[in-house]
């Protein structure tokens, strides 16, 4: 399984990876795992953003002149300049214990390397929908979208992705606490709607 | 991540009480469409099981703005995460016996409910052993009448207890009153514990009977010839139905007593002052009042007659036209060769089952003035039995079941302190004779007549007030409104008392050539085979 990238910041309940490859975060809602070689720190990928390795110091538009594939060749260095991190949301760990859902007893460690998981994994983790209550509470404003990819990504992973999307919604709906217009809307994005 | 996995479970116990019945909140797999009143449940407690039933099936919402604004559920996958989360069905189930775990209540079999299961207790339905641990096997004294709704397991009546008591079987026109006498009778003449005496008004029980297909439903004489006599009232109405009965009843004028009058009273149209000049008359001429009181045939005389028992002249005319009615009736007879009661006794005592067919005098004057006056000699003939064996002189008369239909004429507030089928109905268990009331109308029969019936049987009835009669003084009384109120108007019945544990809805058994061979009635005494009767009828 190919290393995305490593951990450069840490928290109980998040982590940011920064990759090795500009412009390739993991995609939304997909999960990774942090490994510092004791606990799998599992993460729920909520954003990326890619910026400039020095603060303060912006790229500049280049596109007045040159065509959008001529700028990083023409202008090597660019992708030296530039680097992609991603957050992602703390949805459980393993550790000597198994595969639990719940956070660790620490943060990922900085500079763990983080992987992207492969649809074995994904289905295992995803098997029993605890993980969905450190999502909701999480305070990204746009949580429901990655809820939404999350859910659609696990299901297809699943051996009946509709039974599946239907215990996932009524836990959604239990966690919710009766917000059915929202649980309506990340439904509707959940079927790719 | 299927919280309802378990087969069977319907659901989980959240709230209620022993008396207002028990919550139970539907789990999201289970449809409410697929629940009905009167289905059993069990519900699996922390100490004990609970056998209950549902009484009410409701739908429930956990966040009041659902109801308010309703939301989209066009999407299937959504309509289906909203069932059971934010909307789900719900039961109200009455609990209705406990069913202990260890070995002394297994031993004890089930009990009284005395207490409820405990929260999030799990619900399922009743399988068919739980329902044969509560109505038990069918045997020679526990008679099939039906199955529960949705099962195929038998419930059985218990026809020992059944007998001991007076019974009633109550339904709308139409809701298969007579097919459920039909098997009851059935059922008794089979198990042999008592002998029955019907009264047959509408000719359907001893031979063939009309019925609502092309089938014409076999009576009791086709099924067991010859533990069954017809009696008649009406020769020529028999012979036209080929039917051959073994005895034509005749009454003699004599027989008629003035109570037979006051149970007449409002079929005859008569004043209670009238009803009172019979009793006059009675005490001037004996026991041959009635042809007396006819034969004065001359106004002079009559106005005498009128003065000298001091009659209103208004009142005479009422009583006289009253009483003219009767002479109109074919089967009255100034002297007759024979005694009719006599002869019935005579078949009861050796264990025949008596119908009493009246032909085509199906009008009330004529079916109350003779089940009312057979049944009271029968009556002071089993009281002189029953108080003779208790003095340890001859053995307990046979146990008798009167069947009677149209009961609220002689079982209503007015008559049925006077008549003998209210004293029946109240105290006869003593002396081994029971009613078995068949009516339309329960409203119309006496409170205290009415709380005496020890098991009822009840086919739809949607009246108010007759389903405030049936079910008055019943434990439950609120639950069992509904389900009677939403019993199907055929072959569906709720049968509560002693002869059954717990009150259950039915649908009844076929009625049919499926029940005659059941019956193996013509095996069991010897008889010809029922499929050549027809033949043998002939």
């Amino acid at each position: 399984m190919p290393k995305l990238g490593e951990v450069i910041a840490a928290n109980t309940a998040s982590f940011v990876g920064q990759c090795y490859a500009l412009h390739q975060p993991p995609e939304l809602g997909s999960l990774v795992r942090a490994s510092d070689g004791k606990v799998d720190v599992y993460g729920i990928v909520s954003s990326a953003e890619t910026h400039s390795i020095e603060e303060g110091r912006r790229p500049i538009a280049r596109g007045a002149v040159e065509s959008d594939e001529d700028v990083f060749s023409t202008h090597p260095q660019l992708a030296s300049l530039l680097c992609t991190d991603f957050t992602a949301i703390v949805v459980g760990h393993r550790s000597d214990n198994g595969l639990c859902r719940y956070l660790p007893p620490r943060p990922a460690r900085i500079h763990s390397f983080v992987h992207a998981c492969e649809s074995a994994e994904s289905k295992e983790f995803s098997a029993s929908p605890g993980f969905l209550r450190m999502l909701v509470s999480d305070q990204t404003p746009w949580i429901d979208e990655v809820i939404s990819a999350c859910l659609r990504r696990f299901s297809t992973a699943q051996d009946e992705p509709e039974a599946y999307l239907v215990s996932a919604g009524k836990e959604l709906a239990v966690l919710l606490g009766g917000d059915f217009t929202r649980l309506g809307n990340i439904m509707k994005r959940m079927k790719g709607q | 991540m299927n919280v309802s996995g378990q087969a069977g479970r319907l659901g989980a116990v959240v709230s209620g009480s022993l008396t207002e019945g028990i919550h139970v909140k539907l789990d999201s797999g289970v449809s409410v469409e697929d629940m009905a009143v009167g289905r059993y449940i069990t519900i699996s407690g922390e100490k004990r099981r609970f056998f209950g039933m549902v009484t009410d099936v409701g739908l429930e919402s956990s966040d009041l703005r659902l109801t308010s604004y309703p939301v989209d559920i066009s999407d299937p996958l959504f309509a289906r995460v909203i069932q059971g989360t934010g909307v789900y069905g719900a039961l109200k189930v009455l609990p209705l016996l406990s069913l202990g775990t260890d070995a002394a209540s297994i031993i004890g079999g089930p009990q009284p409910v005395k207490t409820v299961p405990s929260h999030f207790s799990a619900v399922r339905d009743a399988s068919q052993a739980d329902v044969e641990a509560v109505f038990g096997k069918e045997s020679k004294e526990r008679f099939w009448v039906g199955n529960p709704l949705d099962m195929e397991t038998k419930v059985c009546l218990d026809l020992a207890e059944f007998v001991k008591r007076s019974n009633g079987i109550f339904g709308k026109s139409g809701t298969g009153k007579t097919y459920l006498t039909r098997i009851l009778l059935a059922g008794m003449l089979q198990s042999e514990l008592a002998v029955s005496l019907v009264f047959d008004m509408h000719s359907e029980y001893g031979w063939e009977g009309t019925g609502e297909g092309t089938i014409r439903p076999k009576g009791l004489k086709q099924l067991f010839s010859s533990r069954v006599a017809v009696f008649a009232l009406d020769e020529e109405t028999a012979r036209r139905r080929k039917v051959n009965p073994d005895f034509l009843v005749r009454i003699g004028y004599e027989e008629i007593e003035p109570e037979d009058i006051q149970i007449l009273r409002s079929v005859l149209n008569l004043t209670e002052t009238a009803v009172q000049s019979v009793y006059q008359l009675a005490r001037r001429f004996g026991r041959g009042w009635l042809a007396s009181f006819l034969d004065v045939q001359n106004s002079e005389e009559q106005r005498r007659l009128a003065e000298e028992l001091n009659i209103p002249e208004s009142t005479y005319r009422n009583l006289r036209r009253g009483v003219e009615v009767l002479r109109r009736l074919p089967f009255l007879v100034p002297n007759t060769p024979e005694d009719s009661v006599r002869e019935m006794l005579k078949h009861l005592d050796r264990g025949v089952n008596v119908v009493l067919e009246f032909g085509r005098h199906t009008d009330l004057t004529s079916y109350i003035l003779v089940a009312n006056l057979l049944t009271r000699r029968i009556y002071s003939k089993y009281r002189e039995l029953t108080e003779r064996s208790m003095a340890g002189d001859g053995p307990k008369p046979r146990p008798l079941v009167i069947t009677i239909e149209e009961a609220h004429r002689f079982l209503n507030p007015e008559v049925s302190a006077n008549t003998i089928f209210g004293a029946i109905a109240r105290e006869m268990r003593k002396y081994n004779v029971t009613l078995l009331v068949v009516d339309q109308r329960p409203s119309g029969i006496d409170e205290e007549v009415l709380s005496q019936l020890g098991t009822k049987v009840c086919c739809l009835l949607d009246n108010e007030r007759d389903v405030d009669a049936v079910l008055s003084g019943v434990s439950g009384k609120n639950e069992l409104r509904s389900v009677l109120a939403k019993l199907e108007s055929k072959q569906q019945s709720l049968i509560f008392g002693h002869a059954v544990p717990v009150p259950v809805v039915l649908r009844t058994r076929e009625y049919g050539p499926k029940f005659y061979g059941e019956l193996g009635a013509s095996k069991h005494q010897g008889a010809p085979d029922t499929g050549n009767l027809d033949d043998m009828w002939k």
